[in-house]
């Protein structure tokens, strides 16, 4: 508690910089990086982050400085480099573009390894560091990198800001785009530098091997939530920023703790609880409408029952026994008690023990779906024709989802039949 | 020399009779060195609903996409009111056809109109509320407009043909195309489409639509254009609607043609223009 106190009120200076740098760096690859996952171009920032080593490396080997602005234009050279290759090879070779990215991907890491290696090897004396490009190095951000990388940040959301509309159609439908008579070559090379920009920034604080979580997981995380484009990018930027914090929280209070997979980690839980229990998309909520559905159609079929058994006259003083329900009608026990506490939670039914008796609201509601079945039946016959042997299980189904406007078209469309294909009657009011 | 082709063509067609909504000279296209279309060459005349008509695979859509600049011919040219595309741009709109895009898309009904305003001039820009209303009117057209915030990963296949026929409106073009609207749609879509086209001839507006079905074309269209990778005809509908010359479109390919077709993509041949004029171009210093 202490600790947080004490980090939430910024009184370290190294712990600022921390902080506030992965926060606008997490924020910017976030909103850079839904356009990525828009168009459905997750792994090609994957690729352009590894692709971004060798770039750091050679631009150190040729200067031997470690200035941020120095190392990013190395970066911003080789991711480029790498995108257009990608871009090449998938365009005049039969090869698939996952297989050019993998290609790109593999052969620029590689080099990028050998370089490192080779640098570390040979006892320049202010190498040191280089190598946290691979997992990040926030923990060693100073002052004079967090201005440059908050410059790129603001930068980033300013053209994210002015083209937004431009990159919106850009995503959904380039060509409408291109006959549109929008410079679509200009915006395709803004958006592509901007992402390879949000890439060598992001790197900082993640490193090569974890940014593609840093440009994508927040856009997975945040459609989720909505369908609005310009909330999506908010939310995406909002994980971003979030997933800073937690990180350089974390490594504040355990210096030992790296940042970079903190942060990542985080982001993975913002995105995994995003696709467990988002409404609508989430996993939950679809899992919780199934069960909805089953209790829907057991305590239904169990309405039903009770319907029969009145109708063959087997009740004389409105009271039956679980048992004769059990006749009529399989029911799993557990599925028979659980529609039972449904029903009488809904006066559909009063139960004593063993005894069930409907009431006037739930005969009205048997009625209905009795009524729903027959008239389906009705429709399977009269309309698909399909034999009277053959119609019985599709109704089973779809008489527990026709809606009250279906119905009155159904019966429109049959013309008030007056019994089923099976010659039993169609309750349609009180008999 | 393009230039003065293109002159030539202006002054031939003012003395004779207004000038062409849609001119294909000669245009040969191919996927992979394979010619999809073998120097098709038409007029088309404006203010008329006009059909693109062939069989699958007859490189109507590969026509469409080389009209809009989507794509660059071998070899031709296509002019659009007597110009270059890219000079009459804003008097050209069209309907990709719907799949081409993932409808899961973050966006609403009238976003997606909206696009439809999008221009070079705007670039920067908020859509101002003048462009916001003709994007409304747009929805109003094909009867959309009570959807209009509807989510467009909602929208049944009818109603998004609905909707980029609104955001192809929106553009106020006077020329439209359109690829396969009627493809899988319902028949409230069908009829209110319909309904537009000829809306849109009463206002004086040129409509091209590729169309597969020739049940329905006689009844769509005025001009046909009947096309499989070469051209089999183009003119009024009863001129074209033959059956000698319906044979002709649907009663497969040439043979000599396609077989021609396989070896220029099996030995990646050259079939530009350009191509051969630079290897003859040795030749033609020598002799001059």
């Amino acid at each position: 508690m202490q600790q947080l106190i004490e980090f939430l009120s910024f009184s370290d200076p190294n712990a600022r910089v921390v902080t506030i740098g992965t926060v606008f760096i997490g924020m910017s690859a976030a909103m850079v990086g839904s356009f990525a996952f828009l168009r459905k171009r997750s792994l090609i920032g994957d690729a352009i982050a590894h692709a971004i080593l060798p770039g750091i490396a050679l631009s150190f080997m040729v200067t031997q400085s470690k200035s941020p602005v120095i190392l990013m234009t190395g970066a911003l050279i080789s991711g480029w480099l790498a995108m257009l290759l990608i871009e090449g090879i998938s365009k005049n070779s039969k090869l698939k573009p996952d297989t050019s990215i993998g290609l790109v991907l593999s052969v620029f890491f590689g080099i990028g390894i050998l370089l490192l290696t080779h640098i570390q090897h040979s006892g320049a004396g202010n190498q040191a560091g280089l190598d946290q490009f691979l997992f990040g190095k926030a923990a060693s951000m100073t002052f004079d990198d967090l201005k440059a990388y908050l410059a790129v940040a603001a930068l980033l959301l300013l053209v994210l800001f002015l083209f937004y509309k431009e990159f919106k159609l850009l995503a959904f439908n380039p060509e409408f785009a291109e006959i549109s008579g929008l410079p679509v070559k200009n915006l395709r090379f803004v958006l592509s530098s901007i992402t390879v920009l949000a890439i060598a920034t992001g790197i900082q604080s993640v490193g090569v091997v974890l940014m593609a979580a840093l440009l994508i997981t927040p856009a997975a995380a945040a459609r989720s939530w909505t369908e609005s484009l310009f909330t999506m990018l908010i939310l995406a930027g909002l994980a971003g920023a979030a997933s800073g914090l937690v990180g350089s929280y974390i490594s504040y209070t355990a210096p030992n703790m790296p940042t970079g997979p903190w942060i990542v980690m985080s982001l993975s839980f913002i995105a995994l609880i995003s696709i467990l229990f988002a409404p609508k998309k989430g996993l939950l909520p679809k899992l919780r409408r199934q069960s909805e559905n089953r209790k829907k159609i057991i305590s239904e079929n169990l309405l039903k029952a009770l319907y029969h058994l009145r109708e063959k006259k087997l009740i004389s003083d409105g009271w039956v026994t679980r048992d004769q329900v059990g006749k009529t009608r399989e029911f799993a026990s557990d599925e028979m008690s659980l529609a039972l506490k449904i029903l009488s939670k809904r006066f559909f039914i009063i139960t004593d023990k063993q005894n069930i008796r409907l009431t006037e609201k739930g005969l009205t509601e048997a009625r209905r779906v009795v009524r729903l079945h027959r008239l389906w039946e009705m429709y399977l016959t009269e309309r698909m024709r399909l034999k009277a042997d053959h119609i019985h299980p599709n109704a089973e189904t779809i008489e527990h989802i026709i809606t009250p406007e279906i119905e009155e078209q159904l019966i429109a469309e049959l013309g008030f039949p007056e019994v089923d294909p099976h010659e039993s009657p169609i309750p349609y009011s009180k008999e | 020399m393009w230039q003065g082709r293109e002159n030539e063509q202006i002054m031939e067609m003012n003395t004779e009779q207004e000038l062409p909504a849609l001119e294909v000279h000669n245009l040969t296209a191919s996927y992979n060195r394979k010619p999809v279309l073998w120097d098709v060459d038409f007029k088309l005349p404006a203010g008329q609903l006009i059909g693109i008509v062939g069989p699958n695979g007859s490189g109507k859509t590969t026509l469409l996409r080389n009209i809009m600049g989507l794509m660059k011919p071998d070899s031709g040219y296509v002019n659009l009111f007597g110009k270059k595309l890219d000079d009459v741009r804003e008097q050209v709109s069209y309907v990709p056809q719907r799949e081409t895009v993932d409808w899961d898309f973050p966006a609403n009904v009238m976003e997606v109109v909206e696009m439809g305003r999008y221009r070079k001039s705007n670039l920067f820009r908020r859509i101002s509320t003048k462009d916001k209303n003709i994007a409304k009117q747009a929805l109003e057209r094909v009867n959309m407009l009570e959807h209009a915030n509807r989510q467009i990963s909602q929208l049944s296949g009818g109603q998004q043909q609905r909707v980029f026929i609104a955001r192809s409106l929106a553009q106020q073009a006077d020329l439209y195309l359109m690829d396969e609207p009627f493809v899988g749609v319902d028949a409230a879509t069908e009829e209110s489409i319909l309904n537009l086209l000829s809306e849109m001839k009463n206002e004086g507006k040129t409509v091209v639509i590729v169309h597969h079905d020739l049940q329905t074309a006689y009844e769509y269209f005025d001009h046909i254009v009947l096309l499989n990778t070469r051209l089999v005809a183009s003119g009024p509908k009863d001129e074209v609607f033959t059956s000698n010359l319906l044979q002709e479109a649907y009663g497969g390919r040439l043979t000599v043609l396609s077989r021609i077709g396989d070896l220029l993509a099996k030995e990646q041949f050259p079939v530009r223009e350009k191509e051969f004029k630079e290897k003859e171009g040795p030749g033609d210093a020598a002799a001059h």
